[in-house]
């Protein structure tokens, strides 16, 4: 364990009744990096970040955050810890300003509360109540409820979920500015585009286990092939050896009626399998490329989508 | 740091008490509800001099003279009605006795009902009267319409009481399960938010709420119906604010793991039902059978309201009170104790 580590944890387990939630994750989050745990609802996201915020007592397993543990330091971390979680309501019939204020009340310090408006561009609203908020701005005020301590490591449990894409977009743009000022952020997301536009590093967690970990263009470049090519076709189409012997084809899988290449060189696959579909006969009735992401690596890890969960 | 430790109970503090100032709701149940409670009931018994009490006369030979005979005094209003109207309104509670003429003349009521048994007096006493008979002992009335002694009088400290019950277990229960089904709990749990000074926030808005409500209904009970104050304010004071502490407590501990807002109505009402009807706040609980008074005496309403009716209409002193403060603090820290050790914030 460096000095430089924010959060380290060892075989940690949590289990609800007869689910297994967290089944033996390991992590280990730099100081400094915006560190993603990426997977489907379910995967046990929520309940480690819980663990790691001290909200929730692992069963089995060693956490250390900053540093401390929870047993023995749970004040003083709490002091240096910013959180956003899942589904806060705020008081509805508190203003924005207010509501910052009160959490602000709770730090020995932090920035004033205007200042943490001005960070998530919440500004205009400070004097409207929250019940009177879009679920945008109420994630930003989430946002600005866990800078307003000026926290040494943030957590952001499923920052967008179930935003517009605009509102997202805002909100990745709050992160991004985070990030550049050298803030350590760890956050959950089942959105792979987010984790690849906002994090160094990603742990792709099922499950309740850590399944892949690196860089977001580690873990695509580890899929072997950096594009992916789907089709669907009427008639008879191609076996799946002969999809295989397409040049630069490099995995292949069907589901429900598409075929999804993984490939290497699409302008080298794309014309050799429509030469060969055309001399099969068969009709083309949906082509599609595009670059491979971290859905595509979930869906090589455990053949299944990200959203399906 | 003793600053920002102290800004956190502020905070929270003004979170709790602007969470019902601006809930309009709020407003009408602690404040409105309970005097045009007051004031329903307040006119429906109000005081109004003696009633005359209604008898029928059953028609048949004879029945004029007696309708004269019982109307004479203005105690008795009698009604002559066949038999059968007659009976309907016996049972019905229209009538309180009916008198049927022969000789002897028969009177027909139930023995169970005071009313009755009032009518079946004034009826013998203006028979005989009119057949001649002469008291043989004079007694003098003394009649007594004393401020303190009407049904307002008894009734104004018992909504009182049941109103500091209401909103001391409704506000502080509903207020933290809405924090709890909203996730906040476990948002705030993850801050250095000091766990005592959440708690002792909730008590300290509610305590603000209470002078207000508390000032409204007494003064209301003073100019409306001249109901009294006796004793000294700054017991009265302390009786709402032992009261208020003891169903704080209560308020704490039936919500400390309710999860939603139904299971919290359903224990509250648990709570709260039994207390409506047997702590004396409509009708005296010494209604109810002796064996049972014990334990209705040491329910923390039933010393609320025996309290504030000592020192709102007997003037009592401290000595007097001292056992029903006893009770309530019982609760209030026995409650309190509890509700910590129960207290969950997920």
């Amino acid at each position: 364990m460096t000095e430089h580590a924010a959060i380290t944890c060892r075989s940690l387990v949590k289990r609800y009744d007869d689910v297994v939630a967290v089944d033996g994750l390991d992590l280990d989050v730099r100081a400094g990096e915006c560190f993603g745990l990426l997977g489907p609802n379910g995967a046990g996201k929520t309940t480690t970040v819980e663990i790691l915020q001290g909200i929730l007592t692992p069963d089995a397993g060693r956490v250390e955050v900053l540093g401390c543990t929870w047993n023995t330091h749970a004040r003083a971390l709490r002091e240096r810890l910013g959180t956003q979680l899942q589904e806060t309501r705020f008081p509805e019939r508190l203003t924005v300003l207010e509501t910052v204020r009160l959490f602000r009340s709770f730090y020995r310090q932090g920035m004033p509360p205007g200042q943490a408006l001005q960070i998530v561009e919440l500004e205009e609203k400070r004097s409207a109540w929250v019940r009177n908020l879009s679920g945008g701005q109420r994630q930003r005020l989430a946002l600005a409820v866990a800078l307003v301590s000026e926290p040494e490591l943030l957590f952001l449990d499923e920052p967008t979920a179930g935003l517009d894409p605009q509102s997202r977009r805002q909100l990745w743009d709050v992160v991004t500015d985070l990030r550049a000022a050298g803030r350590t952020v760890m956050l959950t997301t089942h959105y792979m585009e987010e984790a690849e536009r906002l994090c160094d590093r990603v742990a792709v967690v099922d499950h309740g286990k850590v399944i892949a970990l690196g860089t977001p263009r580690e873990l695509i470049a580890s899929l072997g092939a950096e594009h992916v090519v789907e089709f669907a076709a009427d008639g008879e189409t191609l076996s799946d050896a002969e999809l295989r012997a397409v040049p630069g084809v490099t995995e292949v899988r069907v589901e429900q009626g598409t075929v999804r290449l993984t490939v290497s060189q699409p302008h080298a696959a794309v014309p050799a399998l429509l030469a060969r579909l055309t001399e099969r006969g068969a009709a083309l009735t949906q082509l599609a490329t595009h670059h491979a992401t971290l859905e595509d690596v979930f869906l090589h890890l455990t053949g299944r989508s990200l959203r399906d969960g | 740091m003793a600053d920002s430790r102290g800004s956190g109970l502020l905070q929270l503090t003004l979170w709790r008490l602007r969470d019902l100032w601006r809930e309009p709701e709020a407003i009408f149940w602690v404040f409105a509800f309970p005097i045009l409670l007051a004031l329903a009931l307040g006119v429906a018994f109000k005081n109004r001099g003696p009633q005359a009490l209604s008898i029928a006369v059953q028609q048949g030979p004879g029945a004029d003279s007696l309708v004269d005979a019982l109307s004479a005094g203005g105690r008795l209003r009698a009604v002559p009605l066949d038999s059968v109207e007659a009976y309907e309104r016996l049972r019905s509670g229209r009538v309180a006795l009916i008198v049927i003429p022969g000789n002897p003349v028969a009177l027909q009521y139930d023995s169970t009902r005071d009313e009755s048994r009032l009518a079946r007096l004034e009826t013998d006493a203006a028979l005989q009267g009119a057949a001649g008979r002469h008291d043989v002992l004079w007694l003098r009335d003394a009649l007594l319409t004393e401020r303190g002694s009407r049904y307002i009088d008894f009734l104004i400290p018992g909504l009182l009481g049941l109103n500091i019950m209401g909103t001391g277990m409704w506000g502080i229960g509903f207020g933290i399960v809405r924090v709890r089904q909203g996730k906040l709990l476990r948002r705030l749990h993850a801050s250095p938010m000091r766990r005592s000074d959440f708690l002792l926030a909730q008590a300290l808005a509610r305590l603000v709420f209470l002078v207000l409500e508390v000032g409204v209904m007494l003064a209301f009970g003073a100019l409306a119906f001249e109901v009294p104050i006796r004793g000294s304010l700054v017991l009265l004071s302390t009786v709402v604010l032992v009261g208020a502490l003891a169903f704080s407590g209560l308020g704490l501990l039936v919500a400390s793991r309710a999860q939603t807002i139904e299971g919290v109505s359903g224990l509250m009402n648990f709570v709260m039902v039994p207390m409506w009807v047997v702590s004396g706040v409509f009708f005296s609980w010494s209604h109810f059978p002796d064996a049972i008074h014990p334990v209705i005496r040491a329910l923390p309403l039933t010393a609320l309201n025996d309290g504030l009716r000592a020192v709102l209409l007997d003037g009592a002193g401290v000595g007097a009170v001292a056992g029903f403060l006893g009770i309530m603090m019982a609760w209030a820290v026995a409650a309190f104790l509890l509700a910590v050790k129960l207290f969950r914030w997920t």
